[in-house]
């Protein structure tokens, strides 16, 4: 028998509603039944002042391998996974070759495993190559244990296709994870349309290329009754067609990041890479909306939109350089900043973001939870220690992140998975 | 004989860069127009100055340029520097190797100073920031083109008096693909002028109003309230798609053509920054007229670079 006792931490479980200070105790695995004690001499962790959360889910992640490891590899995306406080990670097919097939699938699962970090939910291409026109092996994609469908950035733009995709999918049902955009409204463009792109003079993408998506794929879920899920919204309209389709009971969720809660278009003045994110950083407006989305259940998702790109990458002509940022490790600390310290959201509703929102997108029913008998994956963090963002100790293989060099707060001490310890803050 | 600078009344100047105008304050701006005024009276018989004497100025183009590329270099060795040129055709980047690395490769030759021009908006910003010289920004894609807007704001100085704010500019043609009028906009409205942008709604952004410029579509409209009429050039090769049905009818509606010049107040100051589409933007008998000041333009772009050049030196001598 293996245990593991941890002890006067708090406890917030977002599934019960749970918030209070106690002990938990970890038995072969699994989360014991409340008031359990152990009956091994087992290790014990000291929570005192740090809380305990059941383990973080991130519904999209790049890992990057096969294609790209000079980005990142499994092995080092998951290790960045559990220093971030996520025990389970659903990684994007947008690899080269694109995770299309079961071989593709069992790959990315077989290298987790053997990396031993995390666990990994693959997701499988929607389409053939991600090209948006001929359905990609779903069946076989399931059967290699692919827990939903997308094309990552690239917009499913033929809404036929999409149309298919969604009524074929149901036959799992699996969840179509959707990046909401028109392509022909941004092209070329680097941030959002606006005030600041036109100062700049760098080709802006207008919110509205987010918004007539939005409204489509909304058409196309009611149309089908498939699943589908908006990744990386950003604009206060979309929040809007997201609750009134969601109140009409269209099975229709979305996700948002940590940096469009914190950063506002204005950072791109400094024209830095690191703040060129595809959907853009928009404005407060929107910023606003998305957190009201956030508080009232509208959005149910935090996703840390982890995209890791190699230094010379990003050391080029902003038009040339690529998209995104990386986050799973300073998810926590960013999500404190943007959410709890100016009192938007208490730390169950911040975590219910991480633990159960994500595990409901993909049936997952024995994770996000601390109820006894529930996947022994935890995360256990202090929320208010301050340290100081430094890349280049990132266990991620790049250090694309905006936060480079900032004071934050916020710091995950353990992450458990399977009731092993799989991080520890030195 | 080469002449040396009288000292002037002024603050010392601070500023390592000359990324653009939107950086700078009025005060600013004013003595960068005072210095090009002191070199164009020192240089009126195109006498060689040593202000640069052992300063090497490298030009970066990475985007064809005639008449920018050459003013720089002129002016620096009108200041005594030593120049370098440098085309993106015949360098390392054809093998593949970053503009960032070639930069850092030329300064490492020992330059103080490199004029970059750059088809990505931006690009001189990411070479101040990673670079021990000082950038001069020669324009970079739609974001500014900053001696070309001082130049501008120069000759229309010359022309109309220090007094901008008697004065309303109209800028017309294709604003949103233009660092010239972003440049313009900047520094115009610093130092107190009307502004009007002109134009198609494809080609104007409304943005710019937060700035305090108006917005007007109508050419004929506003001829008779421009002091100052300053003909952008369509950028064909920066814009992406249709954003005019034809170049005959953005000529009917904004050419600058006699008729409109009629329109205007007789003294009005017609600018183009060139190289000028003659029939697009401009009729020949315009731009060749009393009220043209084009190739003012191009002779008082020598000054004014060779001002921002000596006052960038300032910055960084002891």
């Amino acid at each position: 028998m293996s245990e593991l006792w941890i002890r006067n931490g708090r406890l917030i479980d977002p599934s019960s509603g749970t918030d209070r200070r106690g002990d938990l105790l970890v038995r072969n695995g699994l989360i014991a039944p409340e008031g359990a004690v152990p009956v091994t001499d087992c290790p014990v962790i000291d929570a005192v002042g740090l809380i305990v959360s059941p383990g973080w889910i991130d519904c999209r992640v790049a890992l990057r391998e096969p294609g790209f490891e000079e980005d990142e590899t499994i092995e080092s995306g998951t290790s960045a996974a559990v220093a971030g406080g996520f025990t389970t990670i659903a990684s994007l097919p947008d690899t080269q070759p694109v995770v299309e097939t079961r071989a593709a699938a069992e790959f990315v699962a077989r290298q987790a495993e053997r990396a031993g970090h995390c666990n990994v939910l693959p997701l499988g291409a929607v389409t053939k190559g991600t090209e948006g026109q001929e359905l990609a092996e779903i069946g076989q994609l399931v059967a290699g244990g692919a827990v939903g469908f997308t094309d990552g950035k690239r917009p499913l733009a033929n809404a036929e296709v999409m149309r298919r995709a969604l009524q074929y999918c149901s036959m799992w049902s699996k969840p179509i994870l959707h990046h909401p955009q028109v392509p022909e409204l941004v092209t070329g463009g680097v941030m959002n349309e606006g005030f600041h792109s036109a100062v700049l003079g760098l080709r802006g993408m207008p919110t509205a290329a987010e918004e007539i998506m939005v409204r489509r794929d909304i058409a196309l879920a009611e149309l089908t009754g498939g699943r589908i899920h908006l990744t990386g919204i950003s604009s206060r309209r979309s929040v809007d067609e997201l609750r009134e389709a969601r109140n009409r009971g269209i099975a229709v969720s979305a996700d948002v990041t940590p940096a469009h809660l914190l950063l506002t278009d204005e950072a791109m003045t400094s024209y830095g890479a690191n703040y060129k994110l595809d959907p853009p950083l928009r404005t407060q407006t929107h910023i606003e909306a998305l957190i009201a989305g956030l508080k009232d259940g509208t959005i149910e998702i935090i996703s840390s939109d982890h995209t890791p790109v190699a230094a010379e990458k990003k050391a080029r002509e902003l038009d040339v350089v690529p998209f995104g940022i990386i986050g799973l490790e300073t998810a926590l600390s960013a999500c404190r900043a943007a959410l709890i310290e100016p009192g938007y959201l208490t730390w169950g509703e911040l975590l219910s973001k991480f633990t159960i929102g994500p595990a409901r997108l993909y049936g997952l029913i024995t994770k996000g939870t601390l109820q006894a008998g529930a996947d022994a994956d935890l995360t256990i963090f202090d929320p208010d220690v301050a340290w100081t963002v430094d890349a280049s100790r990132f266990r991620s293989k790049s250090g694309n992140t905006p936060f480079h060099g900032q004071t934050m707060r916020g710091r995950v001490r353990y992450t458990i998975v399977d009731g092993l310890v799989r991080y520890q803050d030195e | 004989m080469p002449h040396t600078l009288p000292s002037v009344d002024r603050p010392r100047w601070t500023r390592r860069h000359l990324l653009g105008l939107q950086d700078l304050s009025a005060d600013e701006i004013r003595t960068i127009l005072a210095e090009a005024a002191r070199y164009k009276e020192r240089c009126a018989g195109g006498q060689k100055l040593d202000d640069l004497r052992g300063v090497t100025v490298a030009n970066l183009f990475f985007e064809p340029s005639t008449r920018t590329k050459t003013s720089f270099s002129l002016a620096a060795k009108r200041l005594g520097a030593d120049t370098v040129d440098f085309t993106a055709s015949t360098s390392s980047l054809t093998k593949g190797e970053t503009f960032l690395d070639t930069a850092l490769t030329i300064q490492a030759m020992g330059v103080q100073q490199m004029v970059v021009r750059h088809s990505t908006s931006g690009t001189p910003a990411l070479l101040s920031a990673n670079l021990e010289c000082s950038v001069l920004n020669a324009g970079d894609g739609t974001h500014e083109h900053p001696t070309q807007g001082l130049l501008d704001i120069f000759t229309i100085q010359e022309r109309k008096g220090p007094d901008f704010s008697k004065l309303t500019v109209t800028l017309v043609g294709d604003i949103k693909h233009s660092r010239v009028a972003r440049s313009n906009i900047w520094g115009l409205t610093k130092l107190g002028a009307r502004v009007i942008l002109c134009g198609p709604p494809t080609l104007v952004p409304t943005e710019f109003q937060a700035l305090g410029v108006e917005i007007r579509h109508n050419f004929d409209d506003v001829l008779e309230e421009s002091d100052c009429v300053n003909l952008l050039r369509v950028q064909f090769e920066r814009q992406r798609g249709a954003f005019f049905p034809s170049i005959s009818e953005y000529a009917h509606l904004y050419a600058m053509t006699e008729e409109r010049l009629n329109r205007a107040p007789e003294d009005v100051v017609v600018l183009a920054p060139g190289p000028i589409n003659r029939g697009v933007e401009i009729t020949p008998s315009v731009a060749d007229g009393p009220n043209s000041v084009i190739l003012n333009q191009v002779s008082n772009g020598l000054v004014v670079r060779m001002a921002c050049m000596s006052l960038l030196k300032e910055a960084v001598s002891g």
